[in-house]
């Protein structure tokens, strides 16, 4: 391979994203105070089931297989509830990419809060772009090196912080504190955050955008469900092009503006604004609202220019408009140059520019938007969030969400499960009696322990007898099962001994609170009736 | 091919000149941390294959220089689980068995202990379910007949020492004689007489007869009433259990040529323990026996008392108490 040839590895650019304020930065900063507070603050919520289980209100108590959140309580029998929410998650995932594109991926993804979190660090220690730029570019100072080192410190912090809340969720939170502290937590417990301590600091301080680019697969995926009229982050380049820096204070010309400013003028009419102002060059030629400052790129913390239309990396976190709509302001022209737009909404050609705007490429640049499209104007908001398609996932995702609560309001606090023991299906007495065993569960979700009492349906011939016990009771620990072995006799002679099969139901009654539950199942008798 | 290659305009990258219907490859380069992270494995790969065993040798493979094995992970493992229950398995052996059953903890794990014991060294001849084969005559142990009796102490004796062990002193051992100088009529009206006993069919001329001959031959043993003698190991007749069928000619055939269950002894083999172990799990199938009229004393009660809860291994999962296993699970 010849020397001039692309290499075959790069180092990362380093990125060095100014500071941006405005509307979707306030957003981004509450979502971000949010979801870090649920996250640290969660495991230490109380919350009492009585003397008998675990008084953390959100608790993944593996040791004894429960999950608990607040007043519900989850058994592994239960694990239905945990799938429901993971498709829950998965059709919420299709609503909102369909809707608003990667709008999990800009504001909610742990990694972009983490790093956004880093970054604010970072801002802090190191001073906004083009200090962190000048330190970047200078030689290893003593200056840099306690710059350097504070910063690191901090994130080490953070990191240490979200490794450590992460095991709190996972045992009783102010015990594990304390272990932890003493020295005398699981080693488990020390793995976890230490290995989460590393990620978190490696992946907010260090790898940053390469996880999205390289890693993650939900790029991948959102990616194919975005549709033209999913709301994204984009740049109008018919309004924008061709980008420049005025020479002339812009004047009225609309009347003669060719290209551009026709269209734009045709659109701010339908959106109700007056963008029929073109502004033009130095040596007059008409030109686009963008004025070239790069805002927009040095905002943007994955690195790319929007202006060069939707791109893999961008992860529509929208600084980029706080950033242009700054701009815009500035200069007098009407916000949303870069905007949360729908790419049908767009005119369908890029007047006097070259760029073509995406999906839409098959009409020849320069060709009059108003010419292909005369009645032409965007649609507006809520026609982009309620579409089928959204209103379809919605169905779907509501459908699931009641399903589960009505389940989780139905199931009942004690429960049984009837075994048949089958080797032998019977046995004959001395007395000539047939007697069938089974095993019975009995689940008790009660923060107490509850005597039982187990019968079978009133009226049958059958005589029902518990292993190890006089009367047919058995009390079954607070929240826990039980397997019990049952025994069902038919006296001798009796139709049920005789039978090949007789149909068999059996009941267990909470003794303090009376509620009943049934299991069905067979006797095995001898087949040859007498 | 690699003549078409050229600089996208697009992204400036270099194209690697592949092209499919006019789709064309560019030649985006790694990023270089991933090139060092792989760099990273293969290093950790060599490290791995130098500490663990690894490489395949004519026999065997490399042993690794941490001297790992999974089988010797398994020995551990089953060493610490035996070093946690030793006080219990020696409570166990020692405990008297008339309050066993006092002693939750201790009871339950004798169980538990028993059905692994049982799965590997009864189930031969009992069958997994226990439930006897009925053509070899290996009795059924989940119905409530004993030869020899039912209770915990009589099973442990039972397993301890064997049934018609000729080297074990204490065996349990009898011999049914054969009856073949009797006439064939007699024999017949005997076994009548038998099925009497249970309310099966029978002739009753022929029981009448059959009666008097039991009288002189048989009651020794199995009693006027034909309910058996447990110390002889004489079967009760007068029950719905035939160990060796009940119908007419299986009793004909047994009375001319008796058959004799044999089993051997597994004190030494398993040691009182899990004698103990498994005479508890058998006692718990269903039709084990209460030890009759002795009440517990105080000083028993305290003895069941004191012996060492059931303590089970540190760090497991779970412990049986937690997850409320069974005292008594099917053996499958
Ligand atoms: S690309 Fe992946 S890691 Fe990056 S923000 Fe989106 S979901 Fe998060
Ligand atoms: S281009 Fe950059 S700043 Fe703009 S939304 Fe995408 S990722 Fe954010």
């Amino acid at each position: 391979m010849p020397s001039d040839a692309t290499p075959l590895f790069a180092a990362r650019e380093p990125i060095f994203p100014r500071r941006v304020s405005g509307f979707f930065r306030r957003l981004k900063w509450a979502i971000l105070i949010l979801t870090l507070g649920i996250y640290y603050i969660v495991p230490w919520i109380r919350w009492d089931r009585g003397p008998a289980l675990p008084d953390q209100a959100v608790l993944v108590d593996l040791a004894n297989r429960r999950f608990h959140f607040f007043w519900i309580e989850i058994w592994p029998h239960e694990f239905y509830f945990v799938a429901g929410l993971l498709i829950m998650a998965g059709l919420g995932l299709f609503l909102f990419t369909s809707a608003l594109g990667r709008v999990w991926c800009g504001y909610a993804c742990p990694q972009t809060v983490w790093t956004d979190l880093f970054l604010t660090v970072e801002r802090w220690i190191e001073g906004d772009r083009n200090a962190r730029l000048r330190l970047h570019r200078a030689p290893m100072s003593l200056r840099k090196a306690r710059l350097r080192l504070t910063k690191w410190a901090v994130w080490l912090l953070i990191s240490v912080a979200t490794g450590g809340a992460w095991v709190f969720y996972f045992a009783d939170a102010p015990t594990l504190l304390r272990d932890l502290v003493h020295l005398q937590a699981a080693p488990v417990a020390y793995a976890t955050i230490g290995i989460l301590t590393a990620t978190t600091f490696l992946f907010g301080g260090f790898l940053r955008e390469q996880i999205c680019i390289y890693m993650c697969p939900w790029p991948r995926i959102q990616g194919a469900m975005i549709d033209p009229g999913t709301l994204t982050v984009g740049y109008r380049d018919w309004r924008g092009e061709p980008r420049g820096k005025g020479g002339v204070k812009r004047r009225q010309a609309a009347a003669q503006a060719v290209g551009g400013g026709d269209a734009v003028a045709r659109y701010g009419a339908a959106a109700g604004k007056d963008l029929a102002a073109p502004r033009l060059s130095r040596d007059g030629a008409t030109l686009g609202d963008c004025v070239d400052c790069h805002a927009c790129v040095a905002v943007c913390p994955m690195g790319i220019d929007i202006r060069e239309g939707q791109q893999m990396e961008c992860i529509t976190c929208a600084l980029c408009i706080d950033a242009c709509d700054d701009v815009m302001a500035k200069l007098g022209r009407p916000r949303g140059l870069i905007d949360y737009l729908a790419l049908d909404d767009e005119p369908p050609v890029v007047p006097g520019a070259t760029a073509e705007v995406a999906g839409l490429a098959e009409h020849p640049a320069g060709e009059v938007a108003g010419a292909a499209r005369p009645h032409w104007q965007p649609k507006p908001l809520w026609r982009h969030v309620f579409r089928p398609r959204t209103l379809v996932y919605t169905a779907a995702w509501a459908a699931i969400g009641v399903a589960l609560v009505v389940a989780l309001f139905i199931r009942p606090e004690i429960d049984m499960t009837v075994a048949p023991v089958r080797n032998p299906t019977f046995v004959t007495l001395s007395d000539g009696s047939t007697r069938n065993a089974y095993d019975i569960r009995l689940r008790n979700k009660h923060g107490d322990a509850r005597p039982f009492a187990l019968s079978l349906a009133q009226g049958t011939p059958l005589r029902l007898a518990l292993e190890g016990a006089d009367d047919a009771r058995v009390t079954v620990p607070a929240d826990s099962t039980r397997l019990q072995r049952v025994y069902v006799t038919a006296a001798p002679g009796a139709v049920a001994a005789g039978a090949a099969h007789t149909d068999l139901r059996i009941w267990v009654r909470d003794t303090i609170s009376g509620e009943r539950a049934h299991d069905d199942t067979i006797f095995n008798g001898t087949g040859e009736p007498k | 091919m690699s003549d078409d290659r050229r600089i996208d305009t697009e992204t400036g990258t270099e194209t690697t000149g592949h092209s499919w219907d006019g789709i064309e490859e560019l030649n985006t380069p790694l990023p270089r941390w991933w090139l060092w992270t792989f760099y990273a494995t293969i290093v950790w790969g060599v490290i791995y294959t130098i500490l663990f065993p690894a490489w395949p040798l004519l026999s065997g493979a490399t042993a690794g220089l941490l001297g790992y094995s999974t089988r010797g992970e398994v020995q551990a493992e089953i060493d610490r689980v035996d070093l946690s229950n030793a006080k219990l398995t020696e409570s166990l052996a020692t405990v008297d068995l008339g309050v066993l059953e006092a002693n939750e903890d201790l009871h339950r794990f004798a169980i538990q202990a028993g059905r692994s014991v049982f799965a590997a060294n009864c189930s031969q001849c009992h069958g997994a379910g226990a439930a006897g084969v009925v053509a070899s005559g290996y009795p059924n142990l989940l119905d409530d007949d004993w030869l020899w009796g039912g209770t915990l102490e009589d099973i442990a004796h039972t397993v301890r020492h064997g049934i018609r062990n000729e080297e074990d002193a204490e065996a349990r051992f009898s011999m049914m004689p054969s009856f073949d100088w009797l006439e064939r009529e007699e024999i017949s009206a005997t076994a009548d007489y038998v099925r009497s006993l249970s309310g099966l069919d029978h002739d009753a001329e022929a029981a009448q007869a059959g009666a008097r001959i039991f009288a002189d031959n048989c009651a020794a043993c199995h009693g006027g009433d034909g309910r058996g003698d447990r110390t002889l190991g004489a079967p009760n007749l007068a029950d719905a259990i035939w160990l060796r069928g009940g119908l007419h000619e299986d009793i004909v055939r047994q009375m001319r040529a008796p058959r004799h269950g044999v089993m051997p002894p597994w004190g030494d083999r398993l040691g009182e323990a899990e004698v103990r172990a498994v005479a508890a799990y058998v006692h718990g199938l269903g039709g084990g026996e209460r030890q009759v009229a002795e009440e517990v004393t105080d000083a028993q009660a305290t003895e069941a008392a004191t012996v060492p809860d059931a303590s089970f291994p540190a760090g497991a999962e779970e412990t049986p108490s937690q997850t409320g296993e069974p005292d008594v699970q099917p053996v499958e």
